[in-house]
């Protein structure tokens, strides 16, 4: 099953390490130190890691390997979202059913949505895409509500049929009756590690569709829509109909998609309209972008990156700075603190944004490139004459 | 009849403020090869330019008054423009009246010297570089101006009324022999769709009379010929994106009066803009006056109640449908030529 | 190694705090700690400040922050104890909560309510917050409780004015202190007969989505029942920058008032444009043709700058109240910031009082007890005058203030003044009222 390249299958291992260990990972400080703000190794967050990760994997398959590039991909996330909410509306809170159909009315509404934008290329395409999801954003906030609840979101009520629900069954999300926001905590030390039901299930899940998508990239398939990339006309000229395996290649990162959104029903039962936004859509292709587009495990370090930002660096408030430096004197603490205030708490998308300009200036291939030159630097201390073309090739 | 008329003046009106926004972003988008995703943030500075001039012309020394009280109950600290104190009341208060008028003078030099820095200082270095990347750098530029604007002048809108002169609106109606009040129209609505006609005409005469512009619209046909036969196009790409900013500043300070400036307002036009330079085709200057026009106009016609009573929610995504159907249709938008943007 | 259903985190970085130490390796079982979420072990109380810092409602964010910051800083004992002192109940001595030190984390809600969530999950996750409040907008708000009934904390609602937040979507951890719009559209209905009289035709615009549907329907019913005609109501997408289309037609349509059903960003720039088409300077019907904006806020109404003068409107409190509570509040907050407080510090302030004080008389943090001791409530002192926190739907039944844009302000802040306060038994309704129908509290979530 796994006869994989030895590089490939060392990527799927290493990251299948770190979505285990990610709770020890991500929680490297005590919990009553001063660090202990830049800890994300809390339950909701890893999940939102592992999540967008499979989200940004999924739309990497699309834009990595064909080039084409969707601007509406957050309403397949979004649509994922509705139809697992109401599955729990329908049957039960079990997250199975709801994560299957919300890959299947993903599925379905990608291929109505690449059926017809991909008639178009290049610029066109992207506003085709990007006008099909606002659409449904718009919609959905508005005269879809009966469906979508609107503004507030659509969530789960008492009154709701739920046909499956037994006299004892959860009345939280969970896998056959494992809660999935039940959690073991592990302290030792002044540290403290969270286990997370639903992270567990959601870092498998990502691990898989890893799996997949090295599977997919290294395919007869994936050459065929490198293929497409690298120059569509001369295969068209082949006698070679390229739509299909662009299409095909467009409903899979539609369905890994609405898997991210179904799973992000499944951790917090909630679906908003703003998960279909334009400014969502950018999220994916910036995430996909600042990683390291084309590349296998780029898309997941960009999500991590802007998660990280949005999450710990939005929670940075003036307390939280004076505590820091409340060692300085006065003068010099409250200079400090003028200049840090800009970039943390309300002024975290400033930091953001500078972080952008100076990744893409600089590290042309994403923070993949970042992470390969640092290894090439380290290497080469180790070992000068290691320094064999075959290094040079992009960790795909 | 007069519901139609009216809708037809309202299309013209949304229609010249997003072809002024189009025109800016397809010089610079469809001759540059630029995805721009700055270019709203740029339309808020030029807003913001008019903020800024509203603000040093109401430039106050405090003096205390010992008959009022402010909210605390202490004596009130009351605000005189220097301006009033220099001038006198009455043509002081004229004078920051005009604030936003005097704003068009100040906002050109500054807009051409923030497109020459954007340019020079980061664009140029993204020219061969894909797309993507083009986005991720332009939107990282976006966020970070619109961050800077937050924090000085705060996240809610600003009024930056018209001057007196230009305030009220003006009765069409009467003038077509229909009752009055049938079909009204603010004055500074109008001036706006004037003042695009003028910048559009302008950035189009330049374009087609000048040598320089003879040689710009040869360096966006073909580059490396033009390039071959000495001339420095780079340079010239260079003002022209400086002529963009500058004509996206422009729409800016003069939406001002229309809708109070807040720092996001370029966001909320940036999707808008790149539809409309989209639909009206890569690469096509009157492509995108013609579906910044088309679109307004269509817009307008949606949000009748007779059409909203037909289509529920048809206001909400009447230009993503006309976009849709648009580009269907026209493989390459109304105007657009063939190959650009399109790989 | 300890199983439950939320983390201990908070446990364990309060029990630091106090100085407990820890011994190594430590462990904790759940049913030896406590019997509720997050429930402190000694020494500090962690409070999760959830407010938009980003996007349109960042300065209505920012003010709310200021405010919560003046109650810790009050409830600590510390600056002059601002409504603390007016306040009716006088369990609060300035020594934190139940002896406990208070300590808060902020986030930001973006105004979406999936980022709201996000970032209250982590207040309860990471930083062990037992309370979380905040908000300022009606989707969050209702986002941000349910998702706190789930995790067995109390929300204490900020701004938020949608029927649904006590209506159909009211949770039994959820306690609003602002008021709604059922009771904008009773307060001002009559203050609307009063002044522009019985025989009006009213043509409403509204923002598209679930708060300005609640607005509309009870302000079109609260006019028509003091026998006003509604001529037109028009949805407008909540994306509209420009309102000119939609406020094009309404002066041919026989209306002679346009009610605004628009909020925030959308209320500046639907006022604005109809002023621009000079709507108020128009007749029909042979009287003056007049603008009603039901929401008003006064930070909003700044951005709208001289559009406002002579608009009628509601606000759940202003600073220039000359009642003992509003006195002492605008003067903390304005000795300690510079400038008067907002509608939205004024409930976020009280709301954190509010839940110190139900704290302090249940002699617990736990959820169902601090929800005990707040249903049925009756306080004063908090500047909205006599008030009751209704226990069928966990409202706050007070004064209602129906305000007009002042026509010479004297300074920035000066942009309201009060026309009428509407007594509260004049706003006050039936828990099963059709507007609120269709949800249920449920039981209090004591979490763990």
């Amino acid at each position: 099953m796994f006869n994989m390249e030895k590089r490939d299958k060392k990527l799927l291992i290493i990251i299948a390490v770190l979505a285990l260990l990610a709770p020890f990972a991500l929680n490297p400080f005590p919990t009553d130190s001063a660090m202990a703000q830049f800890n994300a190794g809390y339950p909701d967050l890893m999940q939102r890691f592992v999540i967008f990760g499979i989200f940004a994997i999924g739309f990497n398959i699309l834009f990595g390997l064909t080039g084409y590039l969707s601007f509406g991909h957050a309403a397949f996330l979004g649509v994922g979202s509705y139809s697992a909410v109401w599955m729990f509306k329908l049957l039960s809170m079990n997250v199975v059913p709801a994560i299957f159909l919300s890959v299947i009315v993903a599925g379905l509404f990608s291929l109505v949505v690449g059926y017809i934008s991909l008639r178009r290329s290049g610029i066109y395409f992207s506003i085709l895409t990007l006008a099909l999801a606002e659409m449904s954003f718009r919609l959905a906030y508005s005269v879809l509500t009966p469906i979508t609840n609107g503004e507030t979101g659509l969530q789960v009520y008492t009154n709701d049929p739920q046909i499956l629900m037994g006299p004892d069954s959860p009345t939280v999300t969970h896998l056959f009756g494992l809660e999935m926001r039940s959690s073991y905590t592990l302290d030792i030390a002044g540290w403290s590690f969270d286990f997370a039901v639903g992270y567990y299930l959601s870092a498998i899940i990502m691990v898989a569709a890893f799996y997949l998508s090295i599977r997919i990239f290294r395919s007869p398939f994936g050459l065929m829509l490198r293929a497409v990339k690298s120059n569509q006309q001369r295969m068209n000229y082949t006698g070679l109909n390229t739509r299909p395996y662009a299409l095909a290649a467009f409903v899979i990162s539609g369905m890994y998609a609405g898997l991210a959104g179904g799973l992000l029903a499944s951790m917090d039962p909630l679906a908003g309209a703003e998960r279909m936004q334009w400014t969502a859509s950018g999220e994916v292709v910036l995430m996909t972008i600042l990683g390291g587009a084309g590349t296998l495990i780029g898309p997941i370090v960009g999500a991590g990156f802007i998660k990280y930002f949005e999450n710990i660096f939005s929670k940075i408030n003036n307390s939280v700075l004076h505590e820091w430096f409340g060692f300085l004197p006065d003068g010099l603490e409250n200079g400090v603190i003028w200049v840090l205030e800009h970039f943390v708490g309300s002024g975290w998308h400033l930091t953001l944004g500078l972080l952008f300009m100076l990744i893409v200036t600089f590290l042309p291939g994403g923070l993949v490139e970042g992470g390969q030159r640092i290894a090439k630097r380290l290497r080469r201390k180790g070992a000068d004459d290691d320094d064999a073309p075959g290094n040079k090739t992009p960790a795909e | 009849m007069d519901a139609i008329l009216l809708q037809i003046l309202n299309g013209l009106d949304k229609g010249s403020a997003y072809a002024l926004i189009a025109l800016g972003l397809t010089l610079i988008f469809g001759t540059l090869g630029v995805v721009n995703f700055a270019h709203g943030a740029l339309f808020m500075i030029g807003a913001f330019c008019a903020v800024t001039v509203q603000r040093l012309l109401s430039f106050s020394f405090v003096t205390i008054d010992e008959t009022k009280t402010d909210f605390l109950g202490n004596p009130m600290k009351v605000k005189t423009p220097y301006l009033e104190s220099w001038f006198g009341p009455e043509l002081g208060a004229s004078i920051i009246d005009w604030s936003v008028p005097i704003a068009i003078l100040f906002c050109i030099p500054i807009m051409l010297l923030v497109g020459y820095i954007m340019e020079r200082g980061l664009i140029k270095h993204f020219y061969k570089r894909p797309h993507a990347d083009q986005i991720l750098v332009t939107f990282g530029l976006a966020i970070v101006l619109q961050e800077l604007i937050k924090h000085y002048y705060g996240a809610n809108p600003i009024p930056t009324p018209a001057p007196e002169a230009f305030k009220g609106s003006f009765d069409f109606g009467v003038l077509m022999g229909f009752d009055p009040n049938a079909i009204i129209y603010p004055v500074w609505r109008l001036v706006y769709f004037g003042f695009s006609a003028v910048i559009i005409a302008a950035v189009f005469a330049f374009l087609q009379f000048t040598t320089f512009g003879m040689v710009v619209r040869a360096g966006m046909a073909d580059r490396e010929t033009v390039g071959l036969l000495g001339i420095n196009i780079d340079k010239r790409f260079t003002i022209m994106f400086g002529i963009a900013a500058a004509v996206a500043g422009l729409a800016g300070v003069m939406y001002a009066p229309i809708n109070s400036p807040n720092y996001h307002m370029g966001m909320d036009f940036l999707v808008l803009s790149f539809v409309v330079v989209v639909v009206g085709g890569m690469g096509s200057l009157p492509g995108a006056v013609l579906a910044g026009f088309l679109l307004g106009a269509l817009e307008s016609f949606s949000s009748m109640n007779e059409v909203k009573a037909l289509l529920p929610g048809i206001d909400q995504i009447i230009i993503y449908v006309v976009a849709i159907v648009i580009l269907l249709a026209r493989p390459r938008g109304l105007m657009g030529r063939k190959g650009v943007m399109e790989e | 190694m300890s199983k439950s259903d939320v983390t201990r985190r908070g446990v364990l970085k309060t029990g630091a705090f106090a100085g407990t130490g820890l011994a190594l390796p430590t462990i904790f079982t759940a049913s030896s700690v406590a019997a509720y979420t997050n429930a402190p072990t000694g020494g500090g109380v962690t409070l999760g400040f959830n407010v938009p810092q980003t996007g349109p409602y960042a300065d209505e964010g920012a003010d709310e922050l200021r405010a919560y910051e003046l109650a810790v800083e009050h409830l600590n004992g510390g600056g002059d104890g601002g409504m603390m002192n007016t306040f009716s109940s006088k369990v609060l001595k300035g020594n934190g909560i139940l002896g406990n030190k208070v300590q808060y984390v902020t986030g930001d809600t973006q105004t979406k309510s999936d980022a709201a969530r996000a970032s209250a999950k982590s207040m309860i996750e990471k930083d062990g917050a037992v309370m979380i409040t905040g908000g300022s907008s009606s989707g969050v708000a209702i986002a941000v409780q349910g998702m706190c009934q789930e995790a067995g904390v109390i929300f204490m609602a900020g701004l938020t004015h949608s029927n649904d937040t006590t209506g159909k979507d009211k949770k039994a951890n959820g306690f609003r202190h602002f008021f709604n719009a059922y009771m904008s559209a009773a307060a001002l209905a009559p203050v609307l007969e009063k002044l522009y009289g019985a025989d009006r035709k009213a043509y409403h615009l509204t923002a598209d989505y679930t708060w300005g549907w609640t607005q509309e329907e009870s302000i079109a019913a609260a006019t028509e029942a003091v026998g006003w005609e509604t001529v037109n109501k028009v949805k407008t997408p909540l994306a509209s920058t420009d309102f000119s289309s939609y406020i094009a037609p309404v002066l041919n349509s026989g209306a002679d008032v346009l009610v605004l059903n628009h909020y925030g960003g959308n209320m500046v720039n639907s006022l604005t444009n109809a002023v621009q088409f000079g709507l108020k300077d128009k007749q029909v019907n042979g009287k003056n043709f007049e603008i009603v904006v039901p929401l008003y806020s006064r930070l909003m109404a700044k951005g709208a700058g001289a559009n406002v003068k002579g608009i009628l409107g509601s606000t759940n409190w202003h600073w220039s109240l000359q009642d003992e509570g509003t006195k002492a509040f605008v003067k903390s907050f304005g000795t300690k910031y510079g400038f008067p407080p907002s509608q939205a510090a004024h409930t976020v302030y009280c709301q954190t009082l509010l839940y110190a004080d139900a704290a302090e008389r249940a002699g617990t943090f736990n959820p169902c007890g601090i929800g005990e001791a707040l249903e049925g409530f009756e306080f004063d002192g908090l500047g909205n005058g006599k008030t009751l926190y209704r226990a069928d739907d966990h409202q706050c039944f007070k004064d209602v203030l129906v305000v007009k844009g002042k026509e010479n302000p004297t300074s920035e802040f000066d942009l309201l003044e009060v026309v009428e306060v509407t007594p509260a038994a004049q706003v006050t309704y039936k828990p099963d009222h059709p507007m609120f129908a269709g949800g249920e509290l449920g039981k209090c979530n004591p979490g763990a």
